[in-house]
């Protein structure tokens, strides 16, 4: 064995909070890329709706310009964020079963990069398939300007990260997956069906309009709509910037104290 | 270093942790003292339930004590729970491997974790698989070891940082009779080569008599008895018996074979 004392690691100069999330986001990216069939899988539900649901809109006029392929394939981009965001607090439960996250915590790694890793993770893995079902979209018949798209994709990135991070800190409190399951299916139908991601609220009677008002998902919805459009400079857009931003923030914020607070209830 | 550091490696006094349930309070640990030298292998013995892993999370900071005052490698367990942990290597029961991940690949992350740039914590992946005959399985997932060879694995994640306290969960639970001994075999080296400070629990009395220097005996949350193995032996074990640990740990316990809680 060696016989070195035991010297702290050499101190670095790098900041600590990014370079510990860039080592905990490497660690899972990697996961990420090993487990395809989990990349696939996640992708599987927008595509189905993408291929056997887009199709049927085609003659529908959704009470908008441009295709209804410019509202549609926005609404599943949501769709993915909300669905493929909220349910990674999943992998974190697996993971504390195993003893990783413990394992982890007992190192000198900032417990907020174990978080905030692990987030940009789905950040990145949820813009990819977002990317994907864009290409897809246009083989379609999707048509929309680049910055638009990248504007939506922006969207897409912020909201998955403020329901990923959510997820987590919500599954640092819950014990077991089918627990986590049942809170996370309860609270994101309701709000998916709430937001007219698959079919615009402006085709809503008043009551269900009304309602989905309340609903922070659907002022992202309408906003990516207005920039697959090439409407930038619409209130639409500027309200869903700040809706999906406050949310963020909110999220983030809760997610944090959730997570870092965890083990001492 | 143990002869140029008198701070000794644990130093507890009034450790305590409650849970509240809507039953009651729980008092899982109730006023914990203990004190353990550099270059000790302590041994924490108990019944299932009895505070040992509990105690364990509280010292490698994984879990806030209600009560009491810890230093752990010299630095105190609430006001600086960083400089613990950079001090510390904590092997969980559950182990805290991913079986899709490959063991060079924990290695290094954990090494990363520990904040050693990148290059360093390659160099000291490839020295502790070397010291701990993990070579040739470097580039397996982990899920595809034996359990011998994941306890090995944890064993080196816990000994990336060079810690100067060990904290071992049940280390030897669950493994074949010839993996147990080459695990001992391995707990003793590196407190001979490394001087290594080595807090164990375990249920396996054969475990904390082979192994360990001094042993705690821990029922209901409290120490009910120290020594090392001999002495306990001779304290504790009724005069009536064969006079071996697990006399004197029963004895101690209050558990009779009736209502015997070990897999002896």
């Amino acid at each position: 064995m060696t016989t070195t004392a035991h010297p702290a690691p050499a101190p670095t100069r790098i900041p600590r909070l990014p370079a510990d999330t860039a080592v905990v986001f490497g660690r899972c990216l990697r996961a990420t890329l090993r487990s395809r069939t989990n990349l696939l899988f996640g992708m599987l539900q927008p595509l189905l709706f993408l291929t056997f649901f887009g199709p049927l809109l085609t003659r529908l006029d959704l009470g908008a310009d441009g295709s209804p392929w410019q509202t549609f394939v926005p609404g599943i981009l949501v769709q993915l964020a909300l669905l493929g965001g909220s349910f990674v607090g999943l992998g974190l439960i697996v993971d504390r079963n195993l003893g990783v996250v413990d394992r982890m915590r007992a190192t000198p790694v900032a417990p907020l990069a174990l978080l905030l890793g692990r987030t940009l993770r789905d950040v990145v893995q949820l813009v990819a398939q977002s990317v994907l079902l864009v290409l897809l979209g246009f083989a379609f018949g999707l048509r929309a300007p680049l910055p638009g798209v990248l504007a939506g994709l922006a969207f897409v990135a912020v909201l998955s990260g403020a329901l990923a991070a959510l997820s987590y800190g919500l599954a640092a409190r819950l014990r077991t997956p089918p627990e986590f399951a049942a809170v996370a299916n309860t609270g994101v139908i309701p709000l998916m069906l709430l937001s007219g991601l698959l079919l615009p609220m402006s085709l809503a009677p008043g009551w269900l309009d009304g309602l989905s008002r309340a609903v922070p998902f659907r002022y992202t919805v309408d906003a990516v709509r207005e920039v697959f459009r090439g409407h930038y400079a619409a209130g639409t857009v500027g309200l869903g910037a700040a809706v999906t931003l406050a949310l963020a923030a909110l999220c983030l914020a809760a997610a944090t104290r959730l997570f870092t607070r965890a083990g001492r209830g | 270093m143990s002869d140029q550091e008198p701070v000794p490696a644990l130093h507890v006094r009034g450790l305590a942790r409650s849970y509240r349930l809507p039953s009651g309070p729980v008092h899982a640990v109730r006023g914990l003292d203990l004190t353990v030298p550099r270059g000790e292998i302590l041994g924490f013995l108990g019944p299932n339930g009895a505070g040992k892993t509990t105690t364990q999370r509280m010292l490698a900071t994984l879990l806030p004590p209600t009560a009491g005052q810890a230093r752990v490698a010299g630095r105190d367990l609430v006001r600086d729970p960083a400089g613990v942990r950079a001090r510390i290597g904590y092997v969980a029961q559950a182990g805290g491997l991913d079986p899709g991940c490959g063991v060079r690949e924990e290695l290094v992350t954990q090494g990363r974790l520990h904040r050693m740039p990148r290059a360093a914590a390659r160099a000291r992946a490839g020295e502790l698989a070397a010291e701990l005959g993990l070579t040739a399985l470097l580039d397996r997932p982990t899920g595809a070891l034996s359990g011998g060879q994941r306890r090995r694995v944890e064993i080196a994640l816990g000994l990336v940082n060079r810690p100067e306290v060990l904290f071992l969960d049940e280390p030897t639970t669950g493994l074949d009779p010839g993996s147990r001994a080459g695990l001992w075999e391995l707990i003793r080296r590196i407190r001979r080569d490394l001087g290594t400070t080595v807090f164990l629990t375990t249920h396996y009395l054969d475990e904390a008599d082979a192994l360990c220097d001094r042993v705690v005996v821990i029922d209901g949350g409290r120490a009910v008895a120290e020594g090392s193995p001999a002495q306990l032996r001779s304290r504790y074990a009724p005069a009536d018996s064969a006079g071996t640990l697990q006399d004197a740990f029963l004895a101690l316990t209050g558990r009779g074979p009736t209502e015997k809680p070990l897999a002896v």
